[in-house]
């Protein structure tokens, strides 16, 4: 390297941490040049958070050098890295919902001990910005109020309020639509332009293709590859991840759908506070198909599940099974179960397992009563214990050892447990709520291929999914959801993800 | 005696009572704004009665009392606050230990040093706080009608710990929506980390609102026995700390409204006492035991039926972990 070249934004040095006994980052460089996008993918739990966290001082690094520009520095704590010019926009926001945007940009940089001075001050560089970057916002608004991309806004503001050269954006995409991500690239190449530095971190290999100059691949703690985008590819990148080749693709033959087994007719859904969260939803899922579920988090995707698994009692409209419309009576999660509707739940760790529990334990949860666990009233230990290892077995869970506490499996064996309690019992509806969410790529392949070997059994399956691109390979037939309504339907062959998108974002592809 | 008279007078009992919760109240809302649920309030109020009340009996000082009264209930808010902060420990067992510990040390201690089963000597002079007479009082009670007396009963005549306890409702207020301190204390009840990443101690901040906590709780303490009373005696917060909790949830952790829900368990409790010993019109005598259980009963009430929906602050008794 020659001297006259000038000094990277960001280099990291011998990076170490260890948690408890996991190595979550194991003597990691980096080199980031200034006024490039900067992208890092790796799997769940490769140490790309961990090692942003540490740049950005909310954990000390147990060894290793950070310079920025040439400098060496000591970064202990969030408020170092941020007189050191870095600023992170966390993937669950750093926001205090109950203030507004305005105290939300102020927080930690008052100016004075009064706020009344700062205020003015702030309100003043917060317009000047949001002009700057056509980043619009109220700056009286209540965060908690705000749609979840514009709360994202108020992230980046806070950070370039601060002062920051250096952007660090930790999954920023995966609460936003299309279109905002779209916008969200456009700023990023803004800010470039000007001289600042982005380290962007995704598990996306699009979007590390679409917007980045650079991209390291992180796996199980340490740097892998550092490669110009350039000269890579999105199959390059997905094997140096995984450390094995992977298909990208979902193998999935042709097949007619047989005839309708769930149906939701005007079904609308008001929460306990009177707002209404899903309206006038029109719904036929078919024997031997997939039915995806597009939109952004928080459209009305979690109710839908909640409504058909019985765990929300529509406000207006029916549903039937096989054409006989159901009863209150048969409208919660156990009767549901015995007519054959199975639920995977969105969120495992909450709704689909207690992970306090072990594993054996969580493979029979909501089955107890089921006699082949045990005579009577009683549990038989060991029956369950033989019942979960063949499901182990069967579904690949790794380590396959049923007395574990569920808590200390990874995210994908977690989910593999849940699929095979609800997959097991042969079911005739499956409703399949984020199926991949914090799993890694190789058990995304499992779980995919599972799913679709179901629609081969004729499962009738609806799937919800933030990934458009999980959505769209799998799917037969895709709907979109925004604010709780349908807003389109395409069949999966002919979506787009641009149409998708709109559809997504509330416009409705007519009227285009 | 007119009616004005004896609402006058009604009025200044409900002040002279309310002050003890008003004190715990502001107490609790601080604490619990910070991210620290409190149920040591009551501890500390009784901690603080003792220290207040024997310091001031060794000196002879009301006001040394107080100061004493202040520091033992900060000490305590620190033990609090190094389980909970520090050690991460659960809140609820830490305030309960210091219930326990207040009820049973104040006894031993009192009992050692005074032998008078508990109680401490009665304070004489200026080992209590006198009242304070406000300019034009006895005039206005003469002259001026109706707000007369109410103004020389209600708002004139109290000791000096009652109007810094109703100055401490505007100073919370004030502190909580205009200064930095506020800003960052409403923020690192709501989200720590939040406060963690802007750079900003978050183990600082709940210190500081745990020792003001402490701070209220020894003037609400001090109150009872140099004031209010002239003396300790066993158990005489009587669970104020715990009725002043439920007036800080009634008023959903804002200090105006915590004022009001005192002042209503104020009012109960001096109605309660006008009422002992007089016939009811229809109902006839009412027992003493039943009168003396109406504030008690109306937190019951309060707290089950007429709350509208109280919102916590979301850290609020959580210990800040980084993840992981």
């Amino acid at each position: 390297m020659s001297e006259a070249a000038a000094a990277p934004a960001i280099e990291l040095i011998g990076i170490s941490k260890r948690f408890g006994p996991v190595q979550a980052n194991d003597g990691v460089s980096l080199q980031v040049a200034a006024g490039t996008v900067h992208g890092i993918v790796g799997e769940n739990g490769a140490g790309k958070s961990t090692l942003m966290s540490i740049l950005y001082g909310f954990y000390a690094a147990d060894a290793g050098t950070i310079r920025i520009a040439g400098r060496e520095v000591e970064i202990r704590s969030s408020g170092e890295a941020i007189a050191a010019g870095i600023g992170m926009v966390h993937q669950h926001f750093m926001l205090v919902e109950t203030l507004s945007v305005l105290d939300n940009i102020m927080l930690g940089v008052e100016g004075g001990a009064l706020l009344r001075g700062g205020m003015r001050r702030a309100r003043a560089e917060l317009a000047r910005l949001s002009g700057a970057y056509g980043l619009a916002i109220d700056p009286d608004a209540l965060v908690g109020e705000l749609p979840v991309g514009l709360q994202q806004r108020v992230e980046i503001l806070k950070a370039l309020y601060r002062g920051a050269d250096i952007l660090i954006l930790d999954e920023p995409t995966a609460v936003l639509t299309p279109p905002e991500a779209d916008q969200l690239f456009a700023l990023l190449r803004a800010l470039t332009a000007q001289g600042k530095t982005v380290i962007l971190i995704t598990h996306k290999l699009r979007e590390i293709m679409a917007v980045t100059d650079h991209v390291s691949v992180m796996r199980r703690g340490r740097m892998i590859a550092h490669l110009a985008t350039a000269a890579t590819s999105p199959a390059a990148l997905a094997e140096a991840m995984v450390g094995r080749r992977v298909l990208l693709r979902v193998e999935k033959p042709p097949r007619r759908p047989g005839p309708p087994v769930l149906a939701m007719q005007g079904v609308g859904l008001r929460d306990a506070r009177g707002v209404t969260r899903l309206s006038e939803i029109d719904l036929v899922l078919r024997a031997g198909e997939i039915v995806g579920v597009a939109g952004v988090a928080g459209n009305g995707q979690s109710e839908l599940l909640a409504v058909l698994a019985g765990l929300a009692q529509p406000s207006r409209g029916e549903i039937s099974l096989d054409g006989r419309v159901l009863g209150p009576a048969e409208r919660n999660p156990a009767a549901l179960r015995r007519l054959g509707v199975m639920h995977i739940p969105e969120d495992r760790q909450k709704d689909g397992l207690v992970t306090a529990f072990s594993a054996a334990e969580n493979c029979i949860l909501g089955y107890h009563d089921d006699a082949a666990f045990g005579p009577g009233p009683l549990l038989s230990p060991s029956r369950i214990r033989r019942h979960a290892r063949a499901a182990f077995a069967a579904y690949d869970v790794r380590p396959p050892d049923p007395e574990l506490k569920t808590a200390k499996f990874s995210g994908g064996n977690q989910q593999k447990i849940v699929l095979a309690r609800e997959i097991e019992r042969a079911p005739r509806v499956l409703l399949v709520g984020q199926p991949t969410r914090g799993v890694d790529i190789g058990a995304i392949e499992f779980i995919h291929r599972r799913l679709i070997a179901l629609r081969e059994a004729g499962v009738a399956i609806l799937l919800v999914s933030v990934e458009l691109d999980e959505v769209m390979a799998l799917s037969d037939r895709i709907i979109a959801l925004c604010g709780g309504r349908i807003t389109g339907e395409r069949a999966a062959a002919e979506a787009d993800e641009r149409d998708l998108g709109l559809l997504i974002a509330g416009v409705t592809g007519e009227a285009a | 005696m007119d009616w004005a008279q004896t609402l006058a007078v009604i009025l200044d009992s409900t002040i002279r009572l309310s002050v003890p919760l008003l004190c715990a109240a502001l107490a609790g809302l601080w604490s619990e704004r910070s991210g620290v649920v409190d149920i040591g309030l009551e501890g500390k109020m009784l901690m603080a009665a003792f220290a207040s009340a024997v310091i001031a009996h060794q000196s002879g000082s009301a006001w040394t009392g107080l100061g004493a009264g202040i520091l033992a209930a900060v000490a305590l808010s620190l033990v609090h606050g190094f389980a909970a902060i520090t050690w991460r420990g659960n809140q609820i067992v830490s305030g309960v230990a210091i219930n326990m510990l207040a009820a049973g040390l104040t006894i031993i201690l009192g009992n050692a040093w005074f032998g008078q089963g508990g109680r401490t000597p009665s304070l004489e002079g200026e080992a209590r706080f006198a009242d304070l007479a406000l300019p034009f009082a006895a005039w206005a009670r003469e002259t001026v009608p109706v707000l007369g007396p109410l103004y020389a009963e209600m708002v004139s005549g109290h000791a000096a710990p009652v109007y810094l306890a109703f100055a401490a409702v505007p100073a919370t207020a004030l502190v909580l929506r205009h200064t930095r301190f506020g800003l960052r204390l409403r923020a690192v009840g709501e989200n720590p980390a939040a406060v963690d990443t802007a750079g900003v101690s978050v183990a600082g901040l709940r210190y500081g609102a745990v020792i003001i906590c402490g701070v209220l709780c020894g003037l609400g303490g001090s109150y009872l026995a140099v004031s209010q009373s002239a003396g300790f005696l066993p158990h005489m917060t009587a669970g104020k700390g715990f009725i002043a909790l439920a007036a800080v949830i009634f008023a959903n952790w804002r200090p105006v409204p915590v004022l009001l829900a005192c002042l209503l368990f104020g009012l109960l409790d001096a109605v309660a006492i006008r009422l002992q010993g007089v016939s009811l019109p229809g109902i006839g005598l009412v027992p003493v035991q039943a009168i003396q259980a109406l504030p008690y009963l109306m937190t019951v009430i309060l707290l089950a039926g007429f709350i509208g929906r109280a919102t916590p602050p979301r850290a609020s008794g959580l210990p800040y972990v980084k993840e992981r």
